[in-house]
């Protein structure tokens, strides 16, 4: 097992009611880097995600997280190194900064004045510290999530579609964080996204899901100059139907 | 309508001049009420999270149907239930709470005790699952979770101990049989209205429907204005 890879998936498969929902024979996320994963609707890529962040177990096969095999729910202290933004920003009913510290506030931990007005600058939320999400906008919300993700300084941050349905501004925002973070912290990073572009503009590798089988995984550069598979092609070329 | 504005004037007095037997009445049914409301509170909230959140949990298709079929328990068969645990020949008989305080607050925790669980149950269910999976993907403790999902679902939980409240409250079967409606020792407000109508003391009998009213209405007032803020958030 090399010091660099944080996870790495065996012969998994995800089976939802007797349905396959997700076949990876091999699939390793190194250290410190930026994958994406890339995929129409239904492919498996949020299902993968909730298996990096030991939301669910897989159905048959190994997943180990820092060469440790996972094989069931990991100890408190292994989930707290990984965390996940979801599409949906999924924040809580009270105060733009109790949502932020909450992840921290979980572990015991405080986080000081400074240090959260520091990150309420880097996410264009500050003067926005006291409002509640129901006072905020899409983009806002999603920048919150964000906030809370990392402020709790994860190994691995797990986004899934984080940028889906907002304005370029947001979208901009976010990627450029996630890109600070993963250059200046080391983050590894694993970004779930039907997004090609943004994967192509953050991702170090990508890898192409389609129902729920592992396609094709390589540097991003080669998945879009010189794809390899017949499928990653059609899928890019945007004439994949499904 | 002369007996409606008759009670009604009838009740300012009585609360004005604060008649000691009335403050008796009132200060009993606030005591007994309050204390089942708060051990079904106790009892009840983290029994509702349990249920709503461990799908799995052994026995959960048995103990479903039986709350829900306790939040309809009509509360005479609940008092009677009570009645036969806690007469001499009952399991509870050496308590000796019978015709007390302690039997109507036994009684009331019954009653009340199913409508905080299945109301419980439908408020945290209706948290989005996807806050339970960040929760616990910002890694937290199974305790924070339930905790975290109970301060999201709040509003429904106090709509649930709202809801709790106004049914033990308004209650009269129950504590009748278990409590005796004694003078001073076990009299509440609806069965000291159940004696004056008998007496024919309809007025008298209005002005106490109206002061269980008023402390319906404080509760109602309360919990909407709670409701409010919680909506704006």
């Amino acid at each position: 097992m090399t010091a660099d890879l944080l996870y790495r998936l065996t012969a998994v498969t995800q089976v939802y009611d007797g349905q396959g929902v997700l076949s990876v024979p091999e699939l390793v996320v190194r250290r410190g880097e930026i994958l994406a994963v890339i995929g129409p609707s239904g492919a498996g890529k949020s299902t993968l995600l909730r298996l990096l962040n030991f939301l669910e177990m897989p159905t048959a096969g190994q997943l180990t997280f820092d060469g440790q095999p996972i094989v069931a729910e990991p100890p408190l202290a292994v989930r707290r190194r990984v965390t996940t933004v979801f599409q949906t920003p999924a924040l809580l009913s009270r105060s733009v900064a109790a949502n932020i510290v909450y992840g921290l506030k979980l572990r015991g931990e405080r986080l000081g004045a400074a240090v959260l007005r520091e990150w309420l600058t880097r996410l264009g939320l500050k003067g926005l510290e006291k409002r509640h999400p129901g006072q905020l906008s899409a983009g806002e919300a999603q920048r919150v999530a964000l906030a809370r993700a990392l402020v709790i300084g994860p190994e691995a941050l797990l986004l899934d579609e984080p940028t889906a349905n907002l304005d370029p501004y947001n979208v901009g925002l976010i990627e450029t964080i996630v890109h600070e973070e993963n250059e200046r912290q080391g983050m590894t990073v694993v970004l779930v996204t039907h997004n090609i572009f943004q994967a192509r503009r953050l991702a170090h590798r990508t890898a192409l899901l389609l129902n729920g089988r592992l396609v094709e995984i390589g540097a991003t550069e080669q998945i879009f100059e010189r794809p390899q598979q017949r499928e990653t092609a059609a899928f890019l070329r945007g004439e994949l139907v499904y | 309508m002369e007996t409606l504005l008759e009670a009604f004037l009838n009740a300012i007095k009585l609360l004005w001049e604060m008649d000691p037997e009335l403050r008796q009445i009132v200060l009993l049914t606030l005591r007994v009420t309050g204390t089942a409301l708060l051990l079904a509170t106790l009892l009840g909230l983290p029994l509702g999270v349990l249920l709503a959140l461990r799908q799995r949990l052994p026995a959960r298709g048995c103990l479903l149907p039986l709350v829900y079929t306790g939040m309809g328990l009509p509360p005479v068969v609940a008092g009677l239930f009570v009645y036969l645990l806690l007469s001499n020949q009952g399991p509870l008989g050496d308590l000796r709470w019978l015709f007390t305080p302690k039997a109507m607050i036994a009684a009331q925790t019954v009653i009340a005790l199913p409508l905080v669980i299945g109301l419980t149950i439908a408020a945290v269910q209706s948290v989005d699952p996807v806050i339970h999976r960040q929760v616990k993907a910002l890694g937290a403790t199974r305790w924070q979770l339930a905790w975290t999902i109970l301060l999201e679902a709040r509003i429904g939980v106090l709509a649930a101990i709202v809801a709790a409240f106004g049914r033990i409250i308004a209650e009269v079967g129950a504590v009748m049989l278990v409590g005796g409606n004694i003078q001073t020792q076990t009299r509440v407000l609806t069965t000291a209205i159940v004696l004056e109508t008998r007496k024919g003391n309809f007025a008298l009998a209005l002005a106490l429907g109206f002061i269980l009213m008023g402390l319906a209405f404080l509760l109602n007032f309360t919990l909407y204005h709670l409701e409010r803020r919680g909506a704006r958030q």
